[in-house]
């Protein structure tokens, strides 16, 4: 069944039709990417989804509840993480304390004030946030400042914060943009791990073709503010209706 | 209605003084990015370019007049402005007399060379740095020249008149065929609000009409992009912190008559001037000048004994209660735009 | 020690020992000498440097944690002492309701201004809270004059009601005490030419600084400091990390006004009078001072920049031209005028100038404060010796 269904979703910035009319499901537990030319509403339609807009027009429902209206805290703890474009960590704080937030945040919720408890006392949860680094092999890393490590370190701590909440739909946006091609395939690599090892549904806004090929299972294709095509990614790499959309990108794919 | 009249009068003045320090409040942060908290600083020392130039009229010397005695029948020793040699006694005492509005020559170069040196030997350094080190280090700025001030000029307020043909005052009331004696106005005030005019649109007409106004709005929509285009915004940015320095001193050389200068006054108005910014908009030049009025004038009606009666003390917070609920309900202020200080 | 690491527990123990040592400390030069009148062993300095210190401390639980800067904490410092002096008034002489009163008040009122000025960020958030802490002073000043006593002021008189003190005898004035300890009581030690005083009132405020920053400390420890760090870091992650922003500030906020509230009423115990320029605007700027001064966000940055400068304003502002005449006596008479009218302007009634210079300068090359200035003595020194552990600095991000 649609984890996520939105419908007839639409938003205008003043004499732009970002998004018209889109109508989009995504089903549990597959990974499901999102394409387009710059300027199609890929992050418009991801910006909704996650309450940093609300959109004119149309209804997304996660889980059979509405998004909309709600604060982005609010979806969040309904069970919809976000991965940034560049990655959105706390560069103050080391890797150890990045980890912790999101393990606190998952058994606490909203605000809890915990102010003069030793963190060092919460066993459970520092053991938690520990697991979670070695998952992800930035263990030897824990006591860094996050804001000093490597574009890729930082992407990897970013998926790792998220995936502590137990999410039930990660969202991506265009993970893998600004990177060198070796850190590219390692973040596919552990995104492929990730869809094979958890309950989790992805949703991924991707430029990188070859990105898309490897993971998804199913892509819309989004042109100026509405949904193209929908389908497989093999049924989709010949489809002349997307060729002509993306007719350069889609050439460099293949 | 005389009662209503009266106070929107009252409200011009001090309303003019917010307006124009909040329009280069605004002009500095809209161009450059930075919140100046020594803006108020340079208000004060424009109102001291005025006292500087009345004292630099009156220098004298001491000569001793043979046609008048003192009671033992000596000559008296006067003493005789310098003034009075160059342009003879009748042109000079009409110079020392114009002082205020002469020292507006005075004072322009001044608040210049002082807005370069600010932006050139400080601001400039802090563009990328957090609003809370603008805030503070120009907070700094602010406590400094206020001292110097004090050490030069002493604590105490200095008494600069205005010219003896503005002394007066004049019945608005009558003018306009309502009960004499009613509306009486100081000359001075509506002086004032006519300078504050003249510069309100001198500001607005450079910035519409040459080019280099032009950029300096293209800077403030998008600061990138200009940045972008090649053109030395550096420059522009100097320069229009002279500008906003100026506008900042001439508001105070002409407030000197109405409030005689005192070195703590730049913070009085500064904090103020803050508010009328905010409830503006941030950015927006006419937002600054249309609450600053707004805000002056409704501080003059608050100052009312009907209203003090019915709500006491409303006039000491009214301007800040304004702010509180503009800020609540419309959090970019009246005229604000989308996307400026929201982070 | 008390649930502190290592490290944290010997801080604790360095401040502990400086403040019930200060007597000692603050008063090197033996009576009589010409230095004497820098000492600053004296109970009412003593007692200012120790509250003004639990003022920035909680400010920096607001400013150093989440990185929002309130321009008008002394707003809740005035509060707080209106707050005691009533209880004065009212209850008893007693200064445990005055103190417990002043905090409770201060919270309170911090959580109004708090709850609305959080709203907005930035800027906005600093004007706020200025034009808050502006319309209290103003009111204090005019229309709060039947609870405030407007110009001049509040201090307990003879025939206050003071329902749970026994009547006073004519001609006894009303003295703040703890349970009959007088807090103005002193005793005096005398060592060779030395005189060192040790007050109760100083020692009682002490003793609640030492508390204070102490629970500062466990809270900077704590995973709600955390949080709180993360604010200031990212609020854009913490939104997408599911959580709630606002009451984590406005929980801060609330605990440094409480923290300026005691401080309010610690004041008023020591000092039994209040008015309304202790709300004014620069009161507010000095304790953004003090915490920038020492270190905004480190732990004993604050401390040290109230301790800092409360002396300095003390020791500049006695300077007079006699004593630089003094300073400079050895130098040829041309020299000596030179040097007597450069630094005059800066010393004596030029504090205030000598405090604005002292903000600027530490804004513009050492933003980090003392704290930072201290550290990268520290490294260069460390450099010299071994040159491989340079890592330990990222290590430990809040000190």
């Amino acid at each position: 069944m649609a984890i996520l269904e939105i419908k007839d979703v639409g938003k205008r910035f003043g004499g732009l039709q970002a998004l018209g009319n889109v109508n989009l499901n995504v089903e549990e537990n597959t990974v499901h990417a999102i394409i387009g030319p710059n300027g199609a509403g890929k992050s418009t339609l991801l910006n909704c989804l996650v309450g940093k807009l609300i959109p004119d027009t149309g209804s997304v429902m996660f889980d059979g509840q509405s998004v909309l209206g709600r604060k982005p805290f609010e979806i969040n703890q309904m069970g919809i993480s976000r991965v940034f474009q560049t990655p959105e960590i706390f560069g103050d704080l080391t890797v150890m304390e990045n980890m912790l937030i999101p393990c606190f945040a998952k058994r606490d919720g909203a605000f809890r004030m915990h102010a003069i408890e030793s963190i060092a006392d919460e066993k459970d949860i520092v053991g938690k946030a520990e697991k979670m680094l070695e998952d992800m092999n930035l263990i030897d890393k824990r006591t860094m400042q996050s804001s000093s490590m490597s574009r890729g370190d930082k992407r990897r701590l970013e998926i790792a914060m998220c995936l502590a909440q137990d999410p039930r739909l990660l969202l991506l946006d265009e993970p893998t943009a600004g990177m060198a091609r070796a850190d590219t395939n390692n973040t596919i690599d552990l995104l492929k791990q990730i869809k094979d090892e958890r309950d989790i549904t992805i949703a991924i806004i991707e430029h990188d073709m070859h990105v898309v090929f490897s993971l998804a299972d199913r892509i819309t294709v989004l042109a100026q503010g509405t949904p193209l095509v929908e389908d497989t990614p093999d049924k989709i790499k010949g489809h002349p209706k997307v060729r002509e959309a993306y007719l350069g990108e889609s050439q460099d794919a293949a | 209605m005389d009662a209503i009249l009266l106070q929107i009068l009252n409200g011009l003045d001090k309303g003019s003084a917010y307006a124009l320090i909040a329009l280069g409040l605004t002009l500095i942060f809209g161009t450059l990015g930075v919140v100046n908290f020594a803006h108020g600083a340079l208000f004060m020392i424009g109102a001291f370019c005025a006292v500087t130039f009345s004292k630099m009229l009156s220098f004298s010397h001491i000569v001793v007049d043979e046609t008048k005695k003192d009671f033992l029948g000596n000559p008296l020793k006067v003493e005789v402005p310098y003034i009075h040699d160059l342009f003879g006694v009748t042109t000079g005492d009409a110079i020392i007399d114009w002082a205020v509005p002469l020292s507006i020559l005075f004072t322009i170069p001044v608040m210049i060379g002082i807005g370069f040196i600010m932006e050139r030997g400080l601001i400039k350094h802090f563009y990328h740095r957090p609003h809370a080190d603008q805030i503070l280090v120009t907070f700094g700025l602010a406590i400094v020249l206020q001292e110097v001030i004090k050490y030069f000029y002493g604590a105490n307020p200095i008494p600069t008149p205005a010219p003896a043909a503005f002394a007066g005052s004049f019945d608005f009331g009558a003018m306009l065929g309502f009960e004499a004696n009613n509306i009486i106005y100081p000359y001075w005030r509506l002086v004032y609000f006519a300078f504050a005019a003249v510069i309100i649109g001198a500001v607005f007409a450079f910035l519409q009409f040459t080019t280099f106004g032009m950029v300096v709005r293209a800077g403030m929509a998008d600061r990138e992009t200009v940045g972008l285009l090649g053109i030395d915004i550096d420059k522009r940015f100097t320069i229009m912190f002279g500008i906003a320095a100026a506008v900042a001193g001439l508001a105070g050389v002409m407030y000197a008559p109405i409030n005689s200068p005192n070195y703590h006054m730049g913070m009085d108005f500064l904090v103020l001037s803050f508010v009328v910014v905010v409830v503006g908009g941030m950015g927006s030049l006419p937002g600054a000048v249309l609450a600053g009025f707004l805000l002056g004038i409704l501080e003059s009606f608050a100052s009312m004994a009907v209203v003090l009666e019915f709500i006491p003390g409303i006039n000491q917070i009214i301007i800040y209660l304004v702010a509180i609920i503009i800020l609540l309900t419309r959090p970019r202020g009246l005229m604000g735009r989308k996307g400026v200080m929201e982070d | 020690m008390f649930g502190l690491n290592k490290k944290d527990g010997g801080l604790l123990l360095i401040v502990a020992f400086l403040a019930l040592a200060a007597p000692f400390i603050l008063n090197p030069f033996p009576e009589g000498s010409a230095m004497a009148q820098f000492n600053a062993g004296y109970p009412d300095l003593m007692q200012r440097l120790v509250i003004f210190g639990i003022f920035a401390i909680g400010f920096n639980i607001l400013f150093g944690l989440t990185g929002y800067l309130s321009f008008g904490h002394a707003a809740f410092l005035g509060v707080g002492s209106y707050a005691a002096i009533w209880m004065m008034k009212l209850l008893t002489m007693n200064v445990i309701p005055a103190i417990v009163v002043s905090i409770a008040i201060a919270g309170l009122f911090s959580l109004l201004v708090g709850w609305i000025s959080l709203r907005r960020s930035g800027i906005y958030f600093s004007i706020l809270t200025l034009a808050f802490a502006q319309m209290s002073y103003a009111l204090a000043y005019s229309v709060l004059t039947p609870i405030t006593g407007g110009e001049t002021g509040l201090q307990p008189k003879y025939n206050d009601p003071r329902i749970l003190d026994a009547a006073l005898e004519p001609g006894q004035s009303p003295r703040a005490n703890l349970f009959g300890l007088d807090m103005k009581a002193s005793s005096e030690l005398e060592i060779g030419n030395w005189i060192f005083t040790f007050n109760t009132g100083y020692y009682i405020a002490a003793i609640v600084m030492l508390l204070s920053f102490y629970l500062s400390i466990r809270i900077f420890r704590s995973p709600f400091g955390m949080m709180l760090r993360a604010v200031k870091s990212n609020q854009q992650r913490m939104n997408y990390t599911g959580l709630n922003t606002r009451p984590y500030t406005l929980a801060a906020f609330v605990i440094s006004g409480m923290y300026a509230g005691l401080a309010g009423g610690l004041l008023v115990a020591m000092d039994t009078q209040v008015g309304a320029e202790r709300m004014f605007w620069t009161a507010s700027g000095e304790v953004v001072l003090m915490t920038i001064l020492g270190g905004a966000g480190t732990l004993i940055g604050p401390v040290l920049g109230a301790g800092f400068i409360k002396y300095m304003e003390n020791i500049v502002s006695k300077i007079n031209k006699s004593v630089l005449e003094q300073w400079f006596a050895f130098m040829p008479d041309g020299i000596e005028d030179i040097m007597i009218t450069l630094i005059y302007p800066f010393v004596g009634k030029g504090w205030h100038l000598t405090l604005g210079l002292l903000f600027m300068l530490v804004v513009i090359f050492l933003p980090g404060g003392l704290v930072e200035g201290g550290q990268r003595i520290g490294k260069a020194f460390s450099r010299k010796k071994a040159s491989d552990d340079t890592t330990d600095a990222t290590k430990t991000p809040a000190e």
